[in-house]
């Protein structure tokens, strides 16, 4: 039997939007990933010694630092803010032989995530 | 209102044709026809040749799923006026071989449907004479919208993971399976399990989320797949801890 079979467009995910913010939310995981190694060397530089934390100072202020970074950090609030919102879809949570809205669930990883930054800005601001 | 409609029907004759093209009709615009009657209205009025699948007319058997304007929808239940003035691109289901015109050949669906066991299974069947088997309807709420799917494959037309990966079991075989797994009458999780969990299983989806936007009786299999990997995760590590213990 002859069958036509569409071929798979190389740039598929830019016929819709929604197929274009899932490889932007996949590629985020780069940047996320990125942040982890920035932060390892930040830890790395202050257990160095002032020398190599002013150092690390003054490279993290470079131009081309700096754009990596507001990149990073806008790739990064994609990455929460699309997986807090898909949470509901993957957690089924009851409470009291009731399901718990989905709202709720998004409202308690925000707070979660309130809680746990509040705890880092105190432990490296006080 | 317009009288007619433009509709641009893609045509693939085997044989004839080395890819589908697109052949204009003129058909009657009605406030209350599907593009389903506008096809009906082609095959019995304008070009017999014309070929189609379809059933129930109303949205319950999944036999007409086609792709309009680019997605994939139920043409019984796809309204001519909704896209006036026109015209309408009408396409063959996407990421399923063509066989003629807008039928799709949809035997890799029918195939992989009975490995994930979509029926109640039981490990002892209770006597007849003690009745049936009861269920709250806090259980029934559990697994209710996945027993709305009518297998009509527009989330497999709308899977951008399917189309790369034909392999990948598939968002409406996932979303049956699981609404056995949340049945309480049912006990045979532990046989879907190796299926399901394997990579052309659940692991093969990466959450794009378009099945569940085009599944026109609001199941959610994008959902039933997210937190079957919950499910799955969770047996592993149960399974790793407590190798000796029964699943």
């Amino acid at each position: 039997m002859t069958v036509y079979e569409r071929p798979v467009h190389l740039l598929w995910w830019l016929e819709r939007r929604s197929y274009l913010l899932f490889v932007l939310r996949e590629l985020s995981s780069v940047f996320v990933a990125w942040t982890v190694v920035y932060l390892l060397l930040l830890v790395n530089a202050v257990s160095d010694g002032p020398a190599s934390y002013q150092r690390f100072l003054d490279r993290s202020g470079e131009w081309w630092m700096v754009a990596i970074n507001v990149i990073a950090m806008l790739f990064l609030l994609l990455h929460v803010v699309t997986w807090f919102g898909l949470a509901p879809r993957a957690m089924v949570v009851k409470a009291r032989g009731r399901r718990v809205p989905p709202r709720q669930i998004v409202a308690a990883h925000y707070f979660a995530w309130l809680v746990l930054s509040a705890i880092v800005a105190w432990l490296v601001l006080r | 209102m317009a009288d007619e409609i433009t509709l641009e029907v893609a045509r693939f004759r085997p044989g004839e044709d080395t890819e589908p093209v697109l052949q204009s009709y003129q058909v009657p615009l009605r406030e209350q026809w599907a593009v389903l009657d506008g096809l009906s209205y082609i095959k019995d009025h304008l070009d017999g040749t014309l070929s189609f699948r379809w059933s129930c007319r109303m949205g319950i058997c999944g036999s007409c799923g086609m792709t309009v304007n680019g997605d994939p929808q139920l043409s019984c239940a796809t309204f001519l006026t909704d896209y006036a003035p026109g015209p309408i691109r009408i396409e063959p289901l996407h990421n399923f071989p063509v066989i003629r015109d807008l039928v799709v050949d949809i035997g890799d669906f029918m195939d992989k449907l009975p490995t994930v066991k979509p029926w109640l299974v039981r490990d002892v069947h209770s006597p007849l004479e003690e009745g049936e088997y009861l269920q709250t309807p806090e259980e029934l709420e559990d697994y209710q919208q996945y027993s709305m799917c009518i297998n009509c494959m527009l989330c497999y037309s709308a899977c951008p993971v399917y189309a790369l990966d034909q392999d990948f079991v598939g968002p409406a075989a996932i979303a049956l399976a699981q609404r056995y797994n949340l049945d309480s009458r049912d006990e045979g999780a532990d046989e879907r399990l190796a299926v399901l969990s394997s990579p052309e299983g659940i692991w093969s989806c990466t959450f794009v989320g378009e099945c569940s936007a085009a599944c026109p009786k609001g199941v959610d299999p994008a959902g039933a797949i997210q937190r079957y990997k919950l499910t799955a995760a969770t047996q592993a590590i149960k399974g790793l801890l407590m190798p000796r213990s029964r699943r």
